[in-house]
Formats: C-alpha cells, structure tokens, sequence
C-alpha cells in the first residue's frame, strides 16, 4: 500500500556527534542510521567526523574504521569487500549500492547512509530480508528438466545458449535493485520485485531448463510480475551494472507471445 | 526475537531523484491531470454547441491569466505523456533498456514535450493575433 510517510515509530531523530582527533586535517563526516532494538527509542542518526588519512577508500572501509576504532556497537553486514558476496547492500548518498564498490571519494559533501529502504530494520544497516528470500525461493530457483542425461554425459549447451545468461546470471542478490523500487515499496508482500524477477527470467532464458512453461505461468499476475511500470530505478542503482529492468521485459514479452 | 516493533527503514525520504523516478511519477501525474482536464474540455466544446452566452463565459474563463496558466499547465501535460507513452512503447517492444539510452530518451522526452508546448502556445498566439 502506497505510504508516503514513515509510521510514529520509525521516524529518525538527530543522534550523537563523534568528532574526529583534532590532529585529523583531512575529514569526512559520516551520518549514519542507527537503531537499536532494546532501547525502545526511534532511530537516530548518528554523526562521526572520520580521518581520511587513516581510512580505506571505500565507504565500507570508512564503517570498518568506525567500528574499530570509534564505536564498536554500529552494526553492519559485510563479507568479501568486493562486490561479489552481496553483503554490504545500503543506501548511500541516497541511492542503493554495495559499501564496499562505492568510493568515498565519488561522495560530494557528507556522506548518509541507510539501511536498504523500506525494509524492517533487525539492528542499525541491517535490514530484515526474510520476505525477499521468501520470494525467491518462490521461483524455484534452481534448473528443472524432465529427463535424465545418460551417466557419461552433461547437459550440452552452446556457447550461443551460453549467452543468453550473459547480464542475468552474474546478479549476487543484494536486493539494491528491488529496494531502490518504488512498486516494491508499497507492494513487497505482492510484487516479487526486480532482483527476483531478474533471477526468475534467469532460468526462464536457460536453454537447459525444461520448466519454461510452468514458470511463465507462475509470472503470469497482475501484481507478481505486472506491477512494474518500467520506472527503472533498478537498473539504475544495480552495482553490478545489470539490467533488471531488461529481464522483466523481456518476461512480459514471452507472455504476450504466447497469449 | 521480537520482531513486530522494528521500524520501517526511511525510502522517500532519503532516495535521491533520479531521471528514471522524476518522470515515472511525472507521467503519472499528467494522465491524472489529463483525466481531470478531460472534462473541462467537454464543458468548453459543449459550451460553443449550446450558445454565444454560455461560452462568452467559458471564454472569459479560460482567457483570464488563471485560465491561461491552466490551459499552458494541460498543454504541457499532453505533450509529456504523448512523448513518454511514445517512450513506454518502446520499453514495451523490448528497446531502449540501456541505461544510457534510457536516460538519453528521458531527456528527450522533457525537451520534446516543452518544445511541443512551446511551439504550440507561439501558433495559438500567432493565430490570435496577440504577437503581430
């Protein structure tokens, strides 16, 4: 349901300043969201004043340099630091990107970071996925075929078949793309959103999968697939530089096709 | 775990516009406003179908400022949401998903539509005679 507004309870008070050393001459101020689930308040934006020169170039270096060394209770998540494990998915500088792909350098001004918007907030940038995962999982998201190959052989594809998985397959799930979007944000419990469409088209598209049918079937909803209205905030933002936008065309094309 | 009392993280509120949102929702404010003007056209045409002094009124209306400026906002409105459904089109076939092309098309939506509306106002106004 379309809610501009946040409700009383998640409304972001002004939070704590963290100044930096006064021997710090090159400084960047971080405002970073923060909640804390035993303490009943509302979130708060907090305010650390970071040393450049003893930082990482990246805005995930810069959370890592505040959790070590200024306050270790702000809560993150981050695997590889390198755009690969899809951990450290955030709102920075107002857009949906991985913390550590984006440099703080590419930042003018004050960088603010948030969790992935319009999510449940577990703690501080952590963001409750359980629902996105859901609906992936609703995709079967994993190769379908009805026959068996004989023991000696794998299924054969050609590198033309090879592909067609070119820009889809390489998605790690960061949920960037589905929380940057607007139709997600006021139909998440309906509309499976632009990562997991993406991810449904990627086996839609798989020249070794046999279930086509049965998926298309399943897309064919006026909310799961049809409410994108091609805003194409998603391809925008991806930090993987893929095109859901592209793949959830391209599904509403089969559609139509085989109407 | 208690789960119910976590809050809604802030989207509105700190997503930055961007080309690809400002239009989407600009488009559909224009159907909108089209939707509303539709009827007020009716009232116009309907007013010259009925009699010279019922639409005196309708033309005393529509050539105050108040009436111009409105007239100039559905202008530009058509020719935005002509230009973007043109766009939309387009994206349904399956072409111009490239972010850069997007955000090229986008453009040329927005100088397309305020020159549209543009030429549309000097013709009017040049047939009207106000500009010679």
């Amino acid at each position: 349901m379309v809610e501009f507004m946040l409700p009383p309870n998640s409304r972001v008070r002004p939070g704590k300043t963290y100044p930096a050393s006064r021997a710090a001459t090159n400084t960047k101020t971080f405002h970073i969201y923060r909640w804390e689930p035993n303490s009943g308040d509302n979130p708060r934006l907090d305010s650390y004043e970071i040393n450049l020169d003893d930082c990482g170039p990246m805005v995930l270096d810069a959370l890592i340099t505040i959790k070590d060394k200024v306050d270790s209770t702000l809560t993150f998540r981050r695997s590889c630091r390198e755009g690969i494990c899809g951990s450290c998915a955030m709102n920075i500088d107002g857009t949906n990107t991985l913390a550590c792909l984006k440099p703080i350098s590419e930042v003018k001004g004050e960088v603010k970071v948030h969790p992935l918007p319009h999510m449940p907030v577990v703690k501080d940038l952590v963001p409750d996925l359980s629902e996105f995962y859901d609906q992936y999982a609703s995709i079967q998201p994993w190769l379908q075929t009805d026959d068996t190959p004989a023991a000696d052989s794998e299924r054969l594809q050609s590198p033309e078949e090879r592909a067609e998985l070119d820009g889809f397959y390489e998605c790690v799930l960061c949920a960037s793309c589905s929380t940057a979007c607007p139709s997600y944000w006021w139909n998440s419990d309906r509309f499976l959103g632009p990562a997991i469409l993406l991810q449904a088209y990627r086996w839609i598209a798989d020249s070794r999968d046999q279930a086509r049918e049965k998926r298309l079937d399943q897309l064919d909803d006026t909310f799961k697939l049809y409410r994108c209205h091609t805003i194409m905030n998603c391809t925008k933002t991806c930090p993987k530089n893929l095109n859901p936008a592209r793949a959830i065309a391209e599904i509403k094309k089969l559609l139509l096709e085989r109407a | 775990m208690a789960t119910s009392n976590r809050p809604l993280s802030p989207h509105l509120q700190v997503y930055r516009p961007q080309i690809t949102s400002v239009l989407s929702i600009l488009h559909r404010i224009t159907g909108v406003a089209l939707a509303v003007g539709a009827p007020l056209l009716v009232w116009w045409l309907a007013a010259a179908a009925i009699g010279p002094e019922i639409f005196a009124t309708t033309r005393a209306f529509w050539g105050s400022w108040f009436g111009q400026v409105l007239l100039l906002g559905w202008t530009f409105a058509l020719f935005f949401h002509l230009c973007n459904g043109i766009r939309h089109l387009a994206w349904d076939l399956g072409y111009g998903f490239d972010l850069g092309t997007a955000t090229l098309t986008g453009w040329l939506v927005v100088a397309g539509a305020a020159g549209l509306t543009l030429a549309t106002w000097f013709f009017a106004y040049s047939v009207s005679g106000v500009l010679s």
